[in-house]
């Protein structure tokens, strides 16, 4: 019973790795969407290919060989990655993609009159998008934006095979050592599923906080 | 490091060897995971309260959790009890079942969305059940699916690299292969990236067709 505590150690110290790759992995994702989603939406022509090339690209290709290639074939072109850096990297910017497409279909669900209000205002363009589009459409993003970080805290289990110490790898190890497979894999399982229902739970009480006030504003 | 136009023609063979694993992987887990949809959706829909819970939190559980890990469940723990699977079978059970319980909300959505006058009206003809089912919901309910779920056995398809974690020989073991003995990283590892950019960029196009075939229309 003793050694088992010592092997929960072990397996708690991958549970923080993967914590922390799932929030740098989702701060890298949320800025990326914004970025892609209100690059697509852009005027300036090559902004919109550029958004788009990303987003392509990085949903077209697996996670899982954009991990590798981060960190096997960066290194070699004179990018030297630290697994966590090429695992949050990976993560960050593959999740990224899949959230721009939400960024540009919340703000396109935004209706009309609130940007002909917005001329009527005479707001600009980027006080427009600060103060009258993007705080409606964020609420239109959070229950995706939600399954994506959901998604995201899945796909950390991936960067065990690059050698990072996450959840999985821990599991392995304590495999190799105790021979036992069920026990390790039975926690694991269990902790990722602690892990997403608190962050779909987190997520709901986001919106339910935010969306205090806007009753009369949704259509 | 250079990038090496003879060694990509040397290792092609090999490449392709995975390709077709992985497209054997994804096609099996695709047609395993429309069934298990099916089961799921039809168990959650049962009457009996026990039944449609426990089929609901399974899925639920299923969902939350990395398909990695569940794959190394299979492989790994199931043979403690006695059921040693080969790894390319235990590859598509664990894609089949993870991938089961996204295709169920799709049913479930599908399924959902279909007027409730169309249920009054197969009982007010006096169709049995099964009959309501074969000739009033299915071919409703079923072309609107077809998109979403295409959308799916896409993203499976991107998730068969996880089957290498349980030595199955697909494209992405292959070029790990080719790389650990070769010393060289870019090719392989980049041309698996090609690889899978151009097959799902073919499927992108295809799903397009699909939406313009059957999406929306009633």
């Amino acid at each position: 019973m003793d050694q088992w505590s010592g092997y929960l150690g072990l397996i708690l110290q991958g549970a923080w790795v993967t914590i922390e790759l799932t929030i740098l992995g989702s701060a890298l994702a949320l800025v990326m969407a914004f970025l892609a989603g209100l690059g697509r939406l852009s005027k300036l022509a090559p902004l919109r290919w550029l958004a788009t090339a990303y987003i392509e690209f990085f949903r077209g290709t697996s996670i899982f060989v954009q991990l590798f290639w981060a960190y096997f074939v960066l290194p070699l072109l004179g990018v030297p990655l630290s697994p966590l850096q090429a695992g949050v990297l990976a993560l960050g910017l593959n999740v990224g993609a899949y959230a721009a497409e939400v960024v540009r279909g919340a703000v396109l669900s935004v209706g009309k009159e609130q940007y002909e209000a917005c001329v009527a205002l005479n707001l600009n363009r980027w006080q427009c998008m600060r103060h009258i589009i993007l705080p409606q459409a964020f609420i239109v993003m959070l229950p995706t934006f939600g399954n994506n970080a959901i998604e995201l805290l899945k796909a950390t289990a991936v960067v065990s095979l690059i050698s990072l110490a996450d959840m999985t790898f821990q599991a392995q190890v304590v495999r190799s050592q105790t021979g036992n497979t069920l026990i390790p894999f039975a926690t694991i399982l269990l902790l990722y599923f602690a892990m997403a229902s608190a962050l779909s739970w987190g997520v709901r009480r986001l919106e339910r906080k935010l969306a205090r006030g806007l009753d009369g504003v949704r259509a | 490091m250079e990038w090496d136009w003879e060694f990509v023609w040397e290792i092609m063979p090999m490449l392709l060897a995975g390709v077709r694993i992985t497209i054997l992987a994804t096609i099996l887990g695709s047609a395993l995971a429309a069934v298990v949809g099916l089961v799921i959706v039809i168990a959650r829909r049962s009457a009996n309260r026990a039944v449609s819970r426990t089929v609901g939190f399974l899925a639920e559980f299923i969902r939350g959790t990395p398909l990695l890990v569940q794959l190394y469940f299979i492989f790994y723990v199931l043979p403690d009890i006695g059921i040693l699977l080969p790894p390319l079978l235990a590859g598509v059970i664990g894609l089949g079942l993870h991938y089961g319980t996204y295709t169920a909300e799709v049913y479930r959505a599908g399924i959902e969305n279909l007027p409730r006058g169309q249920w009054e009206a197969a009982k007010a003809c006096n169709l049995t059940p099964v009959q309501t089912w074969i000739h009033v919901v299915m071919p409703q309910a079923i072309p609107p699916m077809i998109p979403a779920l295409a959308n799916y056995f896409i993203a499976m398809f991107k998730e068969t690299p996880l089957l290498s974690a349980i030595t199955v020989l697909e494209l992405m073991n292959q070029a790990k292969s080719v790389a650990n003995s070769s010393y060289r990283y870019i090719e392989p590892i980049t041309l698996v990236g090609v690889f899978f950019l151009v097959i799902s960029l073919i499927s992108v196009i295809g799903l397009r067709w699909l939406e313009k075939r059957f999406g929306r229309v009633a």
